[in-house]
């Protein structure tokens, strides 16, 4: 502000007054830029972990359990076991990113960082706070499927140009499970919660749908259960995608069935971000 | 445009309000807040109030805990849809223009939200850049700000180790740092001891002195006294009176009051025989209440009857005792 000659000051006409609100885009982006502050700190063990972890699966899972599956030669299509596993390793990596983004970031927003409730303070609302956290988790995926992924090519595990897409589908299956996690997360007060979704739904995910045996040897009965589950159809679809099999009607049914989770998810999150961050619930 | 808080620091000369209309900020009328909890009836938090926040006082909501203040306040801050009623803040719609609204506001909310691993400067910067503040505007606003809370030294120190009351200065200090038009406190002093109390009276008395508009809401009626140009005394979730903290006391209160403390169990008997001194007798539970315009001469007028008090004290009337006669109940438990 100047200095103003009193005599000039105009009265300023409340309505016209202020500048104009900025898109959803610009508050967006403002959310996302704090995490990436935050996370210049800590990038570093991130990238060694996200190294370390994929190197040692492929290596124990692929090559040494692999030697003794592949004697049998009782995988589908008789692939090696490495390239069985691989792609949904992938998968299940990026879910499990894509929990723990929905998790701690949202938890220590909340908790101990508090950014969330300096946020609701500046002009940015509740679905730009939740979209800009959502943007970093989802970036953090996708380098942590990056890095996993240009692993497994070096392990020779890509037999197909549709490979390529694998890298896309499972971020996608990691940023379907980001939303629905952050809108549990938003609820809580503790990480207690944190701890059950981890071993009650992230594990038996992990073991069950498909990633590390074929899921026709699972009982029938879990059939149906393991085609509702995200998981399997992000599982599936890389699979098909690293090793050539992929046909058009089942990639489009898994991108749906996907796509419709992710849409779900979103609007939780939107509902429940809106209801703790203005305290209306 | 008005006086801001950019004159805070500097020596940017303010403009005289006696050349303008007092242009009205915040205008609420019939405000209602009620939550719907699972399992439970509705509760009405904000039944209904009405008032008007004027560009350069000091506004306050004096009540208890529990009477509305703080849910008024975040319906004011646009943290919290508009329940029933209008609001409206610089003519804008908290419903839709909260964004707009938000960007000049300055809030400091009652329970610090600072992150404690972070050091004091990157605290202001991480809020500015919330704002879309350019980083070399916050580096400049940082540091004129950091001086006036008087923190200036400990500008690369964690937050974590800090004082309350430093930490209160911060939290200030980071509402101030996108030069809000109104600067909404809740409870600024809820917490701290007597000392740091009175650094933030003094930091917030200065930004009253430079024209900001400031609203606050405690439940100190000698806070309310020292800062408030004007205040609503609220009650469940009600205004219960409104005017001047001198206006107040004289509308709902007498000049002096006479405090007595009686013997265990002699209380009643005294209070009878007390009837008819003063203007009003309110009996608390550990003591007695004489108003009168003349306290000494009411005092010498308890001995006259025969009356032996443990102790007697003579006090001119607060907002606490306009709080008492309005609602019966004292404001801090």
């Amino acid at each position: 502000m100047a200095v103003l000659d009193p005599a000039s000051v105009p009265v300023p006409s409340p309505s016209a007054s202020g500048p104009p609100a900025p898109s959803g885009w610009v508050l967006t982006w403002r959310q996302a830029r704090y995490w990436i502050t935050f996370f210049r700190r800590t990038w570093r063990g991130t990238v060694l972990s996200a190294v370390l972890g994929p190197l040692m699966y492929l290596t124990a899972m692929g090559v040494g359990i692999g030697t003794l599956v592949d004697q049998d030669h009782n995988l589908p299509g008789g692939v090696t076991y490495l390239s069985f596993i691989a792609p949904g390793v992938l998968a299940a990596t990026a879910m499990q990113n894509g929990i723990f983004e929905g998790a701690f970031p949202v938890l220590g927003s909340l908790k101990w960082f508090g950014n969330y409730w300096a946020a609701v303070n500046t002009p940015q609302r509740p679905r730009d706070v939740m979209f800009g956290t959502a943007l970093q988790g989802v970036a953090r995926i996708t380098i942590l499927s990056t890095v996993f992924f240009a692993a497994m090519a070096g392990f020779g595990t890509m037999h197909s140009a549709w490979a390529v897409l694998a890298l896309p589908a499972s971020v996608l299956t990691g940023t379907v499970f980001l939303f629905p996690m952050m809108a549990f997360t938003v609820t809580l007060d503790s990480d207690q919660p944190l701890t059950v979704v981890f071993r009650f739904v992230m594990t038996p995910l992990f073991l069950f749908s498909g990633t590390f045996f074929p899921w026709q040897q699972l009982p029938a009965w879990m059939h149906p259960v393991a085609f509702a589950t995200p998981l399997w159809h992000g599982v599936e679809l890389c699979r098909e995608l690293t090793l050539g099999t992929v046909d058009l009607g089942s990639a489009l049914l898994h991108l749906a069935y996907l796509f419709a989770f992710l849409a779900l998810g979103v609007w939780l999150a939107l509902r429940n971000y809106r209801r703790r961050l203005y305290l209306d619930r | 445009m008005g006086r801001r808080v950019s004159e805070v620091t500097g020596s940017v000369g303010r403009v005289p309000a006696s050349h303008m209309p007092p242009e009205v900020l915040i205008r609420a009328e019939g405000l209602v807040k009620t939550f719907n909890k699972k399992n439970s009836p509705p509760f009405t938090a904000v039944a209904g109030v009405d008032f008007e926040v004027r560009r350069g006082e000091v506004f306050g909501f004096l009540g208890p805990n529990g009477a509305g203040k703080s849910t008024t306040m975040r319906m004011i801050g646009c943290v919290s849809p508009v329940g029933g009623g209008r609001l409206s803040l610089f003519g804008l719609d908290p419903d839709t223009q909260g964004p707009q609204i938000r960007a000049r506001l300055g809030v400091v909310p009652q329970e610090d939200t600072l992150d404690l691993e972070m050091r004091v400067r990157d605290n202001l910067h991480v809020y500015g850049r919330y704002f879309g503040l350019p980083r070399a505007v916050i580096r400049e606003r940082a540091e004129r700000l950091l001086e006036f809370v008087q923190l200036t030294d400990r500008a690369e120190d964690k937050v974590e180790p800090l004082s309350g009351g430093m930490k209160r200065r911060l939290t200030i200090a980071r509402a101030l740092i996108n030069e809000p038009e109104i600067l909404i406190l809740d409870e600024p002093t809820t917490g701290l001891d007597p000392q740091a109390r009175h650094v933030v009276w003094d930091r917030l008395y200065r930004l009253k002195q430079q024209g900001t508009t400031l609203i606050l809401t405690t439940h100190y009626m000698d806070e309310a006294e020292q800062l408030c140009d004007r205040l609503v005394v609220m009650d469940k979730g009600r205004i219960a009176a409104e005017g001047s903290p001198r206006d107040l006391i004289e509308r709902y209160a007498t000049r002096d009051v006479l405090e007595l403390r009686f013997p265990l169990g002699e209380q009643e008997q005294a209070v009878e025989k007390l009837q008819g001194l003063g203007e009003r007798l309110e009996p608390l539970p550990d003591r007695v209440l004489v108003y009168a315009d003349d306290g000494e001469a009411a005092l010498s007028e308890v001995s006259t009857r025969g009356l032996e008090p443990v102790t007697a004290l003579v006090r001119r009337s607060t907002l606490e005792d306009v709080f008492l006669h309005l609602t019966g109940r004292t404001l801090v438990d």
